[in-house]
């Protein structure tokens, strides 16, 4: 079985890929990784991404998530005794419009399991401090 | 740790978030968190995606965030120095001039610390954007491949893969070798206690003249 964790999820690729790497079936593929095809490109939520035509994404209704992951410039490890696949985030470049001085929002719980986010905390001044038992 | 910090700033609008790295989650946390009785958030990161998010490459590492939520210091070590190195590893001794190196650079940092939640931008620690920019550096395609390296190698630890998982933790580590999160929760999951052992001394060593902790800027 082929895993691939993509967009903060584990998902386990049904078999029968017409070729190597990770494949997602078209009519699984926003179920299975959050991506969707719509019109205008690979959608993930709001953000879409058009493809060039012809370029090895789709082939017999499966969809390569290598290739999109090469497109995007997004890191892949791979572990080929497991078959497990992961595809992390892409480099931001220098024309994102992610300003390195505004603070990233996250999600996280807390150790009593509830759901805190930092935006939770606007209008004071975080301290935001890491920590670990190791 | 940092309770008495928090009560002594009440009535200011400052908090604290702290955010703990704990691939084994919440179990291994729990003892120390119980331990502190803290009235701020305990934030357990499994995945360490915090630490990727805002680039924090070890603990403790601290960001300063204002109440717009602009970041006026980027991470950095939270009052801790690599004085520490030079202690005796079989009794934990440290020699005068160490304890008054560490006890120094602490008080100078928690001393900036209240100071920003005193009068906020105009604390000389609090950083212009164009300055947390400067000193903001993005991840390479490297380490990029090391972080995805490292989420691979935790989800097959979680899953009972823990010999694949440490070849794709190694693979981090030899991407981003200043990393040091990724060190030590490797050895960590590997056997609690390790992060500590003579491993994590031999690395330490290896550094030479090299920082453990990076200089904190002072103003």
């Amino acid at each position: 079985m082929t895993t691939v964790l993509i967009n903060g999820r584990a998902a386990a690729l049904p078999t029968g890929a017409p070729g190597e790497g990770p494949w997602a079936p078209v009519g699984q593929l926003l179920q299975l990784t959050g991506w969707e095809l719509k019109p205008e490109g690979a959608c993930l939520g709001d953000l879409c991404v058009p493809l060039p035509a012809g370029d090895g994404f789709v082939r017999d209704g499966w969809f390569s998530l290598a290739a999109l992951a090469e497109y995007l410039s997004q890191p892949v490890a791979h572990d080929p005794e497991t078959q497990t696949w992961c595809i992390g985030e892409a480099v931001r470049d220098r024309t994102s419009a992610l300003d390195p001085a505004e603070a990233p929002d996250f999600r996280l719980t807390d150790y009593l399991g509830m759901e805190h986010q930092l935006t939770d905390y606007r209008g004071r001044k975080v301290f935001l401090v890491s920590w670990a038992s190791w | 740790m940092w309770q008495a910090l928090q009560t002594e700033l009440s009535g200011t609008n400052f908090q604290v978030v702290s955010v703990a790295f704990e691939s084994r989650g919440i179990e291994a946390a729990l003892p120390y968190i119980e331990a502190a009785k803290p009235t701020y958030p305990c934030l357990i990161d499994r995945e360490h995606a915090v630490a990727a998010l805002y680039g924090m490459l070890n603990v403790p590492m601290a960001v300063w965030i204002d109440e717009d939520g602009q970041i006026v210091r980027p991470p950095e070590p939270a009052g801790s120095s690599d004085a520490f190195r030079r202690m005796d590893r079989a009794t934990g001794r440290m020699a005068a001039e160490d304890i008054t190196e560490l006890r120094a650079t602490k008080a100078a940092y928690l001393d900036g610390l209240r100071e920003w939640a005193h009068i906020g931008s105009r604390s000389s620690w609090a950083l212009s954007p164009e300055e947390v920019r400067r000193r903001t550096a993005g991840p390479t395609a490297e380490q990029a491949l090391a972080r995805a390296h490292f989420q691979l190698g935790e989800y097959l630890w979680e899953h009972g893969a823990p010999i694949r998982a440490r070849a794709h933790f190694d693979e981090a580590i030899l991407l981003h070798p200043e990393n040091w999160a990724y060190r030590r929760q490797a050895w960590d999951l590997e056997e609690q206690g390790k992060s500590m052992g003579p491993e994590f001394w031999k690395a330490v060593e290896a550094l030479g003249e090299r920082r453990y902790y990076p200089e904190i800027q002072t103003p």
